[in-house]
Protein backbone atom coordinates (compact mmCIF):
# COMPACT_ATOMS: atom_id res chain seq x y z
CA UNK A 1 0.00 0.00 0.00
CA UNK A 2 1.43 3.47 -1.12
CA UNK A 3 0.86 6.54 0.85
CA UNK A 4 -1.10 9.43 -1.36
CA UNK A 5 1.77 12.26 -1.13
CA UNK A 6 5.08 13.00 -0.49
CA UNK A 7 7.27 16.49 -1.00
CA UNK A 8 10.64 16.40 -1.31
CA UNK A 9 12.80 19.55 -0.39
CA UNK A 10 14.40 20.23 -3.64
CA UNK A 11 18.35 21.55 -3.61
CA UNK A 12 20.27 22.60 -6.70
CA UNK A 13 23.75 24.35 -7.33
CA UNK A 14 24.30 25.92 -10.75
CA UNK A 15 20.88 25.12 -11.93
CA UNK A 16 21.72 21.55 -11.24
CA UNK A 17 19.48 19.32 -9.20
CA UNK A 18 21.82 18.08 -6.11
CA UNK A 19 22.24 13.94 -6.13
CA UNK A 20 20.61 13.57 -2.96
CA UNK A 21 17.24 15.15 -4.13
CA UNK A 22 17.29 12.68 -7.28
CA UNK A 23 17.79 9.84 -4.59
CA UNK A 24 14.95 11.37 -2.74
CA UNK A 25 12.62 11.97 -5.63
CA UNK A 26 13.81 8.17 -6.69
CA UNK A 27 12.53 7.19 -2.95
CA UNK A 28 9.61 8.71 -2.51
CA UNK A 29 8.01 7.57 -6.13
CA UNK A 30 8.06 4.27 -4.62
CA UNK A 31 5.91 4.61 -1.59
CA UNK A 32 3.57 7.36 -2.82
CA UNK A 33 1.51 7.93 -5.40
CA UNK A 34 2.25 11.21 -5.84
CA UNK A 35 5.82 12.96 -5.54
CA UNK A 36 6.11 16.97 -5.54
CA UNK A 37 8.82 19.33 -4.66
CA UNK A 38 9.35 21.98 -2.65
CA UNK A 39 11.96 24.81 -4.22
CA UNK A 40 13.12 28.07 -2.72
CA UNK A 41 15.67 29.65 -5.65
CA UNK A 42 15.39 31.73 -8.39
CA UNK A 43 15.53 29.06 -10.86
CA UNK A 44 12.77 26.71 -10.78
CA UNK A 45 11.98 26.80 -14.07
CA UNK A 46 15.33 26.05 -15.30
CA UNK A 47 15.24 22.67 -13.05
CA UNK A 48 11.48 21.81 -13.32
CA UNK A 49 13.13 19.08 -16.35
CA UNK A 50 15.05 17.84 -13.84
CA UNK A 51 12.85 17.31 -10.70
CA UNK A 52 9.71 16.07 -13.24
CA UNK A 53 12.12 13.41 -15.11
CA UNK A 54 12.71 11.86 -11.91
CA UNK A 55 8.99 11.98 -10.76
CA UNK A 56 7.78 15.29 -9.18
CA UNK A 57 4.81 15.96 -11.10
CA UNK A 58 4.98 19.81 -9.54
CA UNK A 59 7.37 21.94 -8.17
CA UNK A 60 6.43 24.83 -5.13
CA UNK A 61 8.77 27.38 -5.28
CA UNK A 62 9.13 30.60 -3.11
CA UNK A 63 11.56 32.02 -5.86
CA UNK A 64 14.92 33.45 -4.32
CA UNK A 65 15.60 34.06 -0.86
CA UNK A 66 17.07 37.24 -1.33
CA UNK A 67 19.59 35.94 1.24
CA UNK A 68 17.64 34.98 3.94
CA UNK A 69 18.83 31.81 5.39
CA UNK A 70 16.05 29.06 4.34
CA UNK A 71 14.86 27.89 7.96
CA UNK A 72 12.26 30.74 8.34
CA UNK A 73 11.19 31.66 5.10
CA UNK A 74 10.74 27.88 3.58
CA UNK A 75 9.16 26.24 6.54
CA UNK A 76 6.49 29.08 6.83
CA UNK A 77 5.33 28.63 3.24
CA UNK A 78 4.97 24.98 3.55
CA UNK A 79 3.07 25.42 6.96
CA UNK A 80 1.29 27.97 4.87
CA UNK A 81 0.49 25.04 2.01
CA UNK A 82 -0.16 22.73 4.94
CA UNK A 83 -2.76 24.83 6.55
CA UNK A 84 -4.48 25.51 3.31
CA UNK A 85 -5.52 22.05 3.48
CA UNK A 86 -2.46 20.68 0.90
CA UNK A 87 -1.02 18.28 3.23
CA UNK A 88 1.13 15.64 1.85
CA UNK A 89 1.49 12.34 4.21
CA UNK A 90 5.53 13.04 4.84
CA UNK A 91 8.00 15.97 3.99
CA UNK A 92 11.24 14.50 3.33
CA UNK A 93 14.46 16.09 3.22
CA UNK A 94 18.47 15.63 3.04
CA UNK A 95 20.42 15.73 5.96
CA UNK A 96 22.23 18.85 4.89
CA UNK A 97 22.45 21.93 6.53
CA UNK A 98 19.39 22.95 3.93
CA UNK A 99 17.57 20.22 4.96
CA UNK A 100 17.84 20.08 8.81
CA UNK A 101 17.49 23.87 9.41
CA UNK A 102 14.23 24.11 7.74
CA UNK A 103 12.79 20.62 9.16
CA UNK A 104 13.66 21.65 12.84
CA UNK A 105 11.53 25.12 11.96
CA UNK A 106 8.25 22.96 10.42
CA UNK A 107 8.83 20.78 13.23
CA UNK A 108 7.36 23.62 15.60
CA UNK A 109 5.38 25.25 13.24
CA UNK A 110 3.41 21.96 12.37
CA UNK A 111 4.27 20.79 16.00
CA UNK A 112 5.07 17.24 14.85
CA UNK A 113 8.54 15.42 15.34
CA UNK A 114 10.75 15.05 12.65
CA UNK A 115 13.04 11.88 12.48
CA UNK A 116 16.49 12.33 11.43
CA UNK A 117 19.74 10.40 9.61
CA UNK A 118 17.62 7.75 8.18
CA UNK A 119 19.14 5.50 5.46
CA UNK A 120 15.59 3.99 4.46
CA UNK A 121 12.10 4.51 4.93
CA UNK A 122 9.18 2.14 4.29
CA UNK A 123 5.20 2.54 4.31
CA UNK A 124 3.63 0.74 6.87
CA UNK A 125 -0.44 1.61 6.76
CA UNK A 126 -1.01 4.65 6.99
CA UNK A 127 2.77 5.74 8.73
CA UNK A 128 6.27 5.30 7.70
CA UNK A 129 9.51 3.23 9.57
CA UNK A 130 12.54 4.87 9.25
CA UNK A 131 15.96 3.10 9.52
CA UNK A 132 18.49 4.97 11.20
CA UNK A 133 21.95 3.19 12.48
CA UNK A 134 23.17 4.23 15.37
CA UNK A 135 26.80 3.32 17.06
CA UNK A 136 28.66 3.89 13.91
CA UNK A 137 26.83 2.30 11.99
CA UNK A 138 26.87 -1.42 13.81
CA UNK A 139 23.33 -0.93 15.06
CA UNK A 140 20.18 -0.39 13.23
CA UNK A 141 17.07 1.73 14.64
CA UNK A 142 13.71 1.57 13.07
CA UNK A 143 11.16 4.10 14.20
CA UNK A 144 7.28 4.56 13.22
CA UNK A 145 5.73 7.96 13.70
CA UNK A 146 2.89 7.36 16.34
CA UNK A 147 1.11 11.07 15.86
CA UNK A 148 -1.05 11.99 12.66
CA UNK A 149 1.02 13.33 9.20
CA UNK A 150 2.46 15.03 7.66
CA UNK A 151 5.56 13.38 8.90
CA UNK A 152 8.76 14.72 9.17
CA UNK A 153 12.36 12.70 7.81
CA UNK A 154 15.41 13.87 7.24
CA UNK A 155 17.43 10.89 4.69
CA UNK A 156 21.73 11.02 4.54
CA UNK A 157 22.80 11.45 1.11
CA UNK A 158 23.23 8.02 -0.46
CA UNK A 159 21.06 6.14 1.00
CA UNK A 160 19.34 5.60 -2.30
CA UNK A 161 19.86 5.43 -6.19
CA UNK A 162 18.99 7.90 -8.27
CA UNK A 163 16.87 6.40 -11.20
CA UNK A 164 15.36 8.38 -14.23
CA UNK A 165 11.48 7.58 -14.29
CA UNK A 166 11.56 9.45 -17.47
CA UNK A 167 8.64 11.80 -16.36
CA UNK A 168 7.55 15.03 -18.05
CA UNK A 169 8.83 18.52 -16.59
CA UNK A 170 6.92 19.56 -13.20
CA UNK A 171 4.74 21.95 -12.86
CA UNK A 172 5.81 25.00 -11.41
CA UNK A 173 3.91 26.81 -9.00
CA UNK A 174 4.76 29.88 -6.96
CA UNK A 175 4.19 29.71 -3.03
CA UNK A 176 3.81 32.80 -0.69
CA UNK A 177 6.54 33.15 1.91
CA UNK A 178 4.75 34.47 5.14
CA UNK A 179 6.17 37.33 6.99
CA UNK A 180 8.72 35.62 9.34
CA UNK A 181 9.28 39.18 11.15
CA UNK A 182 11.82 39.38 13.66
CA UNK A 183 12.39 35.47 13.65
CA UNK A 184 13.41 36.18 9.87
CA UNK A 185 16.36 38.79 10.73
CA UNK A 186 19.15 36.56 9.91
CA UNK A 187 20.96 37.57 6.57
CA UNK A 188 23.45 36.37 4.63
CA UNK A 189 25.72 39.45 2.78
CA UNK A 190 28.81 37.86 0.92
CA UNK A 191 29.25 33.94 0.29
CA UNK A 192 32.63 32.27 0.18
CA UNK A 193 33.30 29.24 -2.06
CA UNK A 194 36.74 27.59 -0.94
CA UNK A 195 38.35 25.99 -4.47
CA UNK A 196 38.81 22.00 -4.45
CA UNK A 197 41.33 20.18 -6.82
CA UNK A 198 40.07 17.43 -8.59
CA UNK A 199 36.71 15.30 -8.59
CA UNK A 200 34.40 15.70 -5.90
CA UNK A 201 34.05 13.76 -3.19
CA UNK A 202 30.23 12.87 -3.86
CA UNK A 203 31.33 11.47 -7.60
CA UNK A 204 34.77 10.47 -7.63
CA UNK A 205 35.64 6.68 -8.14
CA UNK A 206 38.46 6.56 -5.94
CA UNK A 207 38.71 8.89 -2.59
CA UNK A 208 42.19 8.99 -0.83
CA UNK A 209 41.42 10.21 2.89
CA UNK A 210 43.95 11.31 5.47
CA UNK A 211 43.62 11.46 9.26
CA UNK A 212 45.71 12.87 12.21
CA UNK A 213 48.12 9.87 11.89
CA UNK A 214 49.82 12.14 9.36
CA UNK A 215 50.82 14.18 11.75
CA UNK A 216 51.52 17.11 10.60
CA UNK A 217 49.89 19.25 8.03
CA UNK A 218 52.34 19.35 5.95
CA UNK A 219 52.22 15.89 5.54
CA UNK A 220 48.49 16.22 3.77
CA UNK A 221 50.25 17.15 0.39
CA UNK A 222 51.53 13.31 0.37
CA UNK A 223 47.40 12.51 0.09
CA UNK A 224 46.70 15.52 -2.23
CA UNK A 225 49.23 13.79 -4.28
CA UNK A 226 48.13 9.95 -4.22
CA UNK A 227 45.02 11.17 -4.46
CA UNK A 228 45.89 13.03 -8.84
CA UNK A 229 47.51 9.50 -9.78
CA UNK A 230 44.87 7.71 -9.06
CA UNK A 231 42.22 10.37 -10.27
CA UNK A 232 40.54 10.58 -6.86
CA UNK A 233 38.65 13.15 -4.76
CA UNK A 234 40.90 13.94 -1.60
CA UNK A 235 39.09 13.94 1.93
CA UNK A 236 39.62 14.05 5.29
CA UNK A 237 38.67 12.93 8.80
CA UNK A 238 36.96 15.10 11.13
CA UNK A 239 40.10 15.72 13.34
CA UNK A 240 42.13 17.41 10.88
CA UNK A 241 39.32 19.48 9.60
CA UNK A 242 38.85 20.65 13.30
CA UNK A 243 42.37 21.09 13.43
CA UNK A 244 42.10 23.31 10.87
CA UNK A 245 44.55 21.39 8.32
CA UNK A 246 41.92 21.00 5.46
CA UNK A 247 38.69 22.86 5.07
CA UNK A 248 35.14 21.54 5.83
CA UNK A 249 34.40 20.84 2.47
CA UNK A 250 36.88 17.76 2.83
CA UNK A 251 35.91 16.44 5.97
CA UNK A 252 34.17 12.23 5.34
CA UNK A 253 31.81 11.57 7.94
CA UNK A 254 28.75 11.66 9.87
CA UNK A 255 29.15 15.44 9.58
CA UNK A 256 30.76 15.71 6.53
CA UNK A 257 29.98 13.84 3.66
CA UNK A 258 29.01 10.31 2.53
CA UNK A 259 30.70 8.72 0.11
CA UNK A 260 30.21 5.27 -1.59
CA UNK A 261 33.67 4.74 -4.05
CA UNK A 262 34.58 1.97 -5.65
CA UNK A 263 38.15 2.18 -3.51
CA UNK A 264 38.33 3.86 -0.22
CA UNK A 265 41.58 4.82 0.95
CA UNK A 266 42.22 5.82 4.88
CA UNK A 267 45.66 6.91 5.40
CA UNK A 268 46.44 7.25 9.23
CA UNK A 269 42.74 7.60 10.16
CA UNK A 270 41.84 5.12 13.16
CA UNK A 271 38.22 4.91 12.33
CA UNK A 272 36.38 6.66 15.32
CA UNK A 273 32.41 5.92 14.34
CA UNK A 274 32.02 9.37 12.88
CA UNK A 275 34.25 8.96 10.02
CA UNK A 276 33.17 5.27 9.67
CA UNK A 277 29.73 6.16 9.42
CA UNK A 278 30.24 8.20 6.14
CA UNK A 279 32.86 5.60 4.13
CA UNK A 280 31.77 2.14 5.62
CA UNK A 281 29.23 2.09 2.60
CA UNK A 282 32.31 1.84 0.18
CA UNK A 283 33.20 -1.18 -2.01
CA UNK A 284 36.42 -1.58 -1.32
CA UNK A 285 38.00 -0.27 1.40
CA UNK A 286 42.37 0.39 2.04
CA UNK A 287 43.53 1.27 5.18
CA UNK A 288 46.71 2.15 6.47
CA UNK A 289 47.42 2.79 10.26
CA UNK A 290 50.65 1.88 12.43
CA UNK A 291 48.04 0.96 15.32
CA UNK A 292 46.46 -2.74 14.33
CA UNK A 293 43.99 -2.23 17.03
CA UNK A 294 42.56 0.39 15.12
CA UNK A 295 38.76 0.14 14.49
CA UNK A 296 39.12 0.86 10.64
CA UNK A 297 40.85 -2.43 9.79
CA UNK A 298 37.32 -4.26 10.95
CA UNK A 299 36.14 -2.93 7.86
CA UNK A 300 39.07 -2.78 5.42
CA UNK A 301 39.58 -5.20 3.01
CA UNK A 302 42.85 -4.69 2.67
CA UNK A 303 44.90 -3.49 5.59
CA UNK A 304 48.26 -2.09 6.00
CA UNK A 305 49.80 -2.18 9.63
CA UNK A 306 52.11 0.57 8.99
CA UNK A 307 53.69 4.00 8.99
CA UNK A 308 51.79 5.92 6.51
CA UNK A 309 55.06 8.21 6.10
CA UNK A 310 56.55 4.89 4.55
CA UNK A 311 53.86 3.53 2.87
CA UNK A 312 52.33 6.69 0.98
CA UNK A 313 55.28 7.67 -1.07
CA UNK A 314 56.02 4.20 -1.32
CA UNK A 315 52.73 3.98 -3.22
CA UNK A 316 52.99 7.34 -4.70
CA UNK A 317 56.60 6.13 -6.46
CA UNK A 318 55.18 2.57 -7.71
CA UNK A 319 52.28 4.37 -9.36
CA UNK A 320 54.37 7.22 -11.04
CA UNK A 321 56.50 4.08 -12.00
CA UNK A 322 53.81 2.67 -13.89
CA UNK B 1 26.56 40.86 27.27
CA UNK B 2 24.75 37.79 28.88
CA UNK B 3 24.90 34.65 26.76
CA UNK B 4 22.65 31.13 27.38
CA UNK B 5 24.48 27.93 26.36
CA UNK B 6 22.47 25.02 25.81
CA UNK B 7 24.99 21.67 27.00
CA UNK B 8 23.92 18.53 27.09
CA UNK B 9 25.48 15.74 29.63
CA UNK B 10 26.48 12.40 27.87
CA UNK B 11 27.73 9.01 28.39
CA UNK B 12 31.81 8.91 27.72
CA UNK B 13 31.90 8.17 24.02
CA UNK B 14 34.68 5.81 24.69
CA UNK B 15 32.27 3.86 26.51
CA UNK B 16 28.96 4.73 25.32
CA UNK B 17 27.21 1.53 26.45
CA UNK B 18 24.37 0.39 24.32
CA UNK B 19 20.59 0.80 24.06
CA UNK B 20 18.12 -0.88 26.90
CA UNK B 21 16.04 -3.42 24.72
CA UNK B 22 13.51 -2.70 26.65
CA UNK B 23 12.74 0.89 27.17
CA UNK B 24 14.68 1.25 23.45
CA UNK B 25 16.65 4.10 24.81
CA UNK B 26 20.17 4.97 25.37
CA UNK B 27 20.96 3.42 28.71
CA UNK B 28 22.02 6.48 30.36
CA UNK B 29 22.89 4.76 34.20
CA UNK B 30 26.76 5.38 34.56
CA UNK B 31 28.64 8.60 35.05
CA UNK B 32 27.69 11.52 32.62
CA UNK B 33 29.92 13.97 31.06
CA UNK B 34 29.94 17.16 29.28
CA UNK B 35 29.58 16.76 25.54
CA UNK B 36 32.60 17.94 24.05
CA UNK B 37 30.86 19.67 21.30
CA UNK B 38 29.34 21.71 24.09
CA UNK B 39 32.58 22.99 24.68
CA UNK B 40 33.08 25.41 21.82
CA UNK B 41 29.84 26.60 23.15
CA UNK B 42 31.12 27.25 26.28
CA UNK B 43 34.08 28.61 25.13
CA UNK B 44 32.95 30.69 22.77
CA UNK B 45 30.33 32.74 25.26
CA UNK B 46 33.15 33.04 27.89
CA UNK B 47 34.96 34.88 25.12
CA UNK B 48 32.16 36.74 24.01
CA UNK B 49 31.45 38.26 27.38
CA UNK B 50 35.03 39.21 27.75
CA UNK B 51 35.12 40.91 24.67
CA UNK B 52 31.63 43.08 25.85
CA UNK B 53 33.08 43.58 29.23
CA UNK B 54 30.14 42.25 31.23
CA UNK B 55 27.81 40.49 31.68
CA UNK B 56 27.35 36.46 32.14
CA UNK B 57 27.30 33.16 31.09
CA UNK B 58 23.87 30.65 32.17
CA UNK B 59 24.32 26.87 31.11
CA UNK B 60 20.73 25.38 30.10
CA UNK B 61 20.58 21.29 30.22
CA UNK B 62 18.38 18.63 30.70
CA UNK B 63 19.67 15.41 32.42
CA UNK B 64 18.13 12.12 34.09
CA UNK B 65 18.90 11.93 37.88
CA UNK B 66 19.88 15.49 38.56
CA UNK B 67 22.84 14.78 36.65
CA UNK B 68 25.43 18.01 37.54
CA UNK B 69 28.65 16.39 36.82
CA UNK B 70 28.71 17.81 33.19
CA UNK B 71 27.88 21.02 33.97
CA UNK B 72 30.46 21.58 36.74
CA UNK B 73 33.11 20.65 33.94
CA UNK B 74 31.29 23.94 32.28
CA UNK B 75 30.55 26.19 35.45
CA UNK B 76 34.92 25.61 36.17
CA UNK B 77 35.51 26.24 33.08
CA UNK B 78 33.77 30.17 33.56
CA UNK B 79 30.33 29.74 33.78
CA UNK B 80 28.18 31.58 36.35
CA UNK B 81 25.26 29.50 36.98
CA UNK B 82 23.54 26.69 35.29
CA UNK B 83 19.28 25.48 35.23
CA UNK B 84 19.05 21.87 35.20
CA UNK B 85 15.83 20.34 34.48
CA UNK B 86 15.47 16.83 35.31
CA UNK B 87 12.18 15.13 35.46
CA UNK B 88 11.23 11.03 35.02
CA UNK B 89 8.63 12.42 32.72
CA UNK B 90 10.97 13.40 30.45
CA UNK B 91 12.65 9.69 29.79
CA UNK B 92 12.01 9.14 26.06
CA UNK B 93 11.72 12.67 24.74
CA UNK B 94 12.17 13.09 21.34
CA UNK B 95 14.22 16.29 20.02
CA UNK B 96 11.06 18.56 19.63
CA UNK B 97 9.97 17.80 23.41
CA UNK B 98 14.03 18.60 24.18
CA UNK B 99 13.44 21.82 22.40
CA UNK B 100 10.31 22.77 24.42
CA UNK B 101 11.69 22.23 27.87
CA UNK B 102 15.15 24.11 26.83
CA UNK B 103 13.24 26.83 25.29
CA UNK B 104 11.18 27.12 28.48
CA UNK B 105 14.39 27.45 30.55
CA UNK B 106 16.09 29.77 28.41
CA UNK B 107 13.05 32.11 28.64
CA UNK B 108 13.62 31.82 33.15
CA UNK B 109 17.32 33.85 32.16
CA UNK B 110 16.54 37.58 32.16
CA UNK B 111 17.92 39.88 29.93
CA UNK B 112 19.39 36.77 27.77
CA UNK B 113 21.25 38.71 24.27
CA UNK B 114 22.34 35.25 22.59
CA UNK B 115 21.78 31.38 22.81
CA UNK B 116 24.47 28.97 21.95
CA UNK B 117 24.46 26.13 20.84
CA UNK B 118 26.55 23.05 19.46
CA UNK B 119 25.47 22.00 15.87
CA UNK B 120 24.70 18.56 17.24
CA UNK B 121 24.88 16.27 20.10
CA UNK B 122 27.55 13.61 20.07
CA UNK B 123 25.10 10.88 20.87
CA UNK B 124 22.03 11.71 19.54
CA UNK B 125 23.26 14.04 16.57
CA UNK B 126 19.67 14.89 15.49
CA UNK B 127 21.36 18.19 14.78
CA UNK B 128 17.29 19.97 14.86
CA UNK B 129 17.42 21.13 18.29
CA UNK B 130 18.97 24.58 17.40
CA UNK B 131 16.25 25.53 15.13
CA UNK B 132 13.62 24.10 17.04
CA UNK B 133 14.58 26.09 19.92
CA UNK B 134 14.67 29.05 18.25
CA UNK B 135 11.41 28.31 16.58
CA UNK B 136 9.91 27.88 19.79
CA UNK B 137 11.44 31.25 20.89
CA UNK B 138 10.89 33.35 17.93
CA UNK B 139 13.90 34.01 17.33
CA UNK B 140 16.48 34.41 14.26
CA UNK B 141 19.03 31.70 14.12
CA UNK B 142 22.12 30.71 12.30
CA UNK B 143 23.28 27.27 12.23
CA UNK B 144 27.25 25.92 11.82
CA UNK B 145 29.06 29.00 12.54
CA UNK B 146 32.59 28.94 12.87
CA UNK B 147 32.98 32.49 14.17
CA UNK B 148 30.81 34.87 16.18
CA UNK B 149 31.74 39.04 16.85
CA UNK B 150 29.56 41.15 18.06
CA UNK B 151 28.24 44.94 17.27
CA UNK B 152 26.03 47.12 18.83
CA UNK B 153 22.90 44.56 19.18
CA UNK B 154 24.09 42.77 15.64
CA UNK B 155 25.83 39.47 15.56
CA UNK B 156 28.34 38.71 12.44
CA UNK B 157 28.60 35.24 11.84
CA UNK B 158 31.01 33.11 9.42
CA UNK B 159 28.23 30.02 8.64
CA UNK B 160 29.90 27.40 7.22
CA UNK B 161 28.89 25.77 4.22
CA UNK B 162 28.90 22.52 1.73
CA UNK B 163 31.15 25.06 -0.34
CA UNK B 164 32.85 26.71 1.82
CA UNK B 165 31.44 29.44 4.36
CA UNK B 166 28.95 32.56 4.34
CA UNK B 167 29.23 35.84 5.81
CA UNK B 168 25.57 36.41 7.57
CA UNK B 169 24.68 39.42 10.10
CA UNK B 170 21.97 38.71 12.59
CA UNK B 171 20.11 41.42 15.16
CA UNK B 172 19.98 40.07 19.09
CA UNK B 173 18.86 38.20 20.62
CA UNK B 174 19.38 34.97 18.67
CA UNK B 175 19.86 31.67 18.59
CA UNK B 176 23.26 30.66 16.74
CA UNK B 177 24.80 27.04 16.71
CA UNK B 178 28.33 26.72 16.84
CA UNK B 179 30.83 24.13 15.05
CA UNK B 180 33.29 22.18 16.58
CA UNK B 181 36.89 23.19 16.33
CA UNK B 182 37.15 26.98 15.65
CA UNK B 183 37.66 27.66 19.50
CA UNK B 184 40.22 26.17 22.11
CA UNK B 185 37.76 24.85 24.79
CA UNK B 186 39.93 26.06 28.37
CA UNK B 187 40.94 23.45 30.81
CA UNK B 188 39.31 24.52 33.67
CA UNK B 189 41.92 25.62 36.23
CA UNK B 190 42.24 24.37 39.92
CA UNK B 191 40.70 27.44 41.02
CA UNK B 192 37.75 27.37 38.95
CA UNK B 193 37.09 23.40 39.40
CA UNK B 194 37.03 24.76 43.15
CA UNK B 195 34.73 27.65 42.79
CA UNK B 196 32.41 25.47 40.14
CA UNK B 197 31.08 23.35 43.37
CA UNK B 198 29.21 26.66 45.09
CA UNK B 199 28.14 28.05 41.83
CA UNK B 200 24.11 27.89 41.84
CA UNK B 201 22.33 25.26 39.97
CA UNK B 202 18.65 25.41 39.92
CA UNK B 203 17.04 22.42 38.99
CA UNK B 204 13.55 22.13 37.98
CA UNK B 205 10.66 19.87 36.98
CA UNK B 206 9.00 19.83 34.31
CA UNK B 207 5.82 21.39 36.46
CA UNK B 208 8.14 24.28 37.48
CA UNK B 209 8.46 24.97 33.74
CA UNK B 210 4.74 25.27 33.47
CA UNK B 211 5.02 21.98 31.27
CA UNK B 212 2.14 19.70 31.17
CA UNK B 213 3.99 15.95 31.21
CA UNK B 214 1.80 14.90 28.24
CA UNK B 215 3.92 17.21 26.35
CA UNK B 216 7.07 15.62 26.89
CA UNK B 217 8.54 11.82 27.12
CA UNK B 218 7.40 8.80 26.21
CA UNK B 219 3.98 10.48 26.48
CA UNK B 220 4.77 13.05 23.89
CA UNK B 221 7.00 11.58 21.22
CA UNK B 222 5.49 11.36 18.28
CA UNK B 223 7.53 8.74 17.48
CA UNK B 224 7.77 4.84 18.63
CA UNK B 225 11.23 2.65 18.31
CA UNK B 226 9.61 -0.32 16.54
CA UNK B 227 12.96 -2.59 16.41
CA UNK B 228 16.39 -2.40 17.20
CA UNK B 229 18.86 -4.90 15.16
CA UNK B 230 22.35 -5.47 14.37
CA UNK B 231 23.30 -3.95 11.23
CA UNK B 232 25.16 -6.50 8.41
CA UNK B 233 28.59 -6.34 9.45
CA UNK B 234 31.12 -5.89 6.95
CA UNK B 235 33.59 -8.70 6.85
CA UNK B 236 37.12 -7.65 7.58
CA UNK B 237 39.52 -8.47 4.71
CA UNK B 238 43.24 -9.17 5.06
CA UNK B 239 45.87 -7.47 8.13
CA UNK B 240 49.40 -7.51 6.34
CA UNK B 241 52.11 -5.96 8.67
CA UNK B 242 54.24 -3.46 6.10
CA UNK B 243 57.52 -5.17 5.55
CA UNK B 244 58.46 -3.03 2.83
CA UNK B 245 55.88 -4.73 0.29
CA UNK B 246 52.81 -2.70 1.11
CA UNK B 247 53.03 -0.32 -1.89
CA UNK B 248 53.10 -3.45 -3.84
CA UNK B 249 50.12 -5.22 -2.41
CA UNK B 250 47.76 -1.75 -2.61
CA UNK B 251 49.20 -2.14 -6.48
CA UNK B 252 47.76 -5.07 -7.06
CA UNK B 253 44.80 -4.54 -5.57
CA UNK B 254 43.62 -1.51 -7.21
CA UNK B 255 44.99 -3.32 -10.27
CA UNK B 256 42.77 -6.12 -9.74
CA UNK B 257 39.58 -3.54 -9.48
CA UNK B 258 40.70 -1.93 -12.06
CA UNK B 259 40.92 1.42 -11.35
CA UNK B 260 44.41 2.37 -12.75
Amino acid sequence: MALSKIWVLAEATDGKVTTSTLELLTKARSLADTVEAIYSGGDADAIAGQLGEYGASKVYTTGDLAGALPGVPVSGAIAALVDGGNAPDAIIAATSYYGRDIAGRLSVKLDRTVITNNTDIEVDGSSLVTTEPVFGGTTDVKTTFTAAGPHLVLVRPKSFVAESAGGSAAAVETIAVPDGGKSAGAKVITRHVEEREGPSLDEAAVVVSGGRGLGEQEKYALIEELAKLLNAAPGASRAIVDAGWVPYSYQVGQTGKVVKPTVYIAAGISGATQHMVGMKGSKNIIAINKDAEAPIFAVSDLGIVGDVHKVLPQLIEALKAR
Amino acid sequence: MNVVVCVKQIPDPADPGALDPTTKTLKRDGKLILDESDSYGVEMALQLVTTAGGGEVTLVSMAPNGEVSGLRTALAMGAAKAILVSDDALAGSDALATAKVLAKAIQRVEGADLVLTATESSDGYTGTVPEQIAGLLDLPSVTFAKSISVEGSTIKIQRQTEAGYDDVECPLPAVVSVTAGVVEPRYPSFKGIMAAKSKPVDTLTVADLGLDASQVGWAGAGQQIVSIAEAPAREAGEVFEDDGTAAEKIVAFLDDLKVL
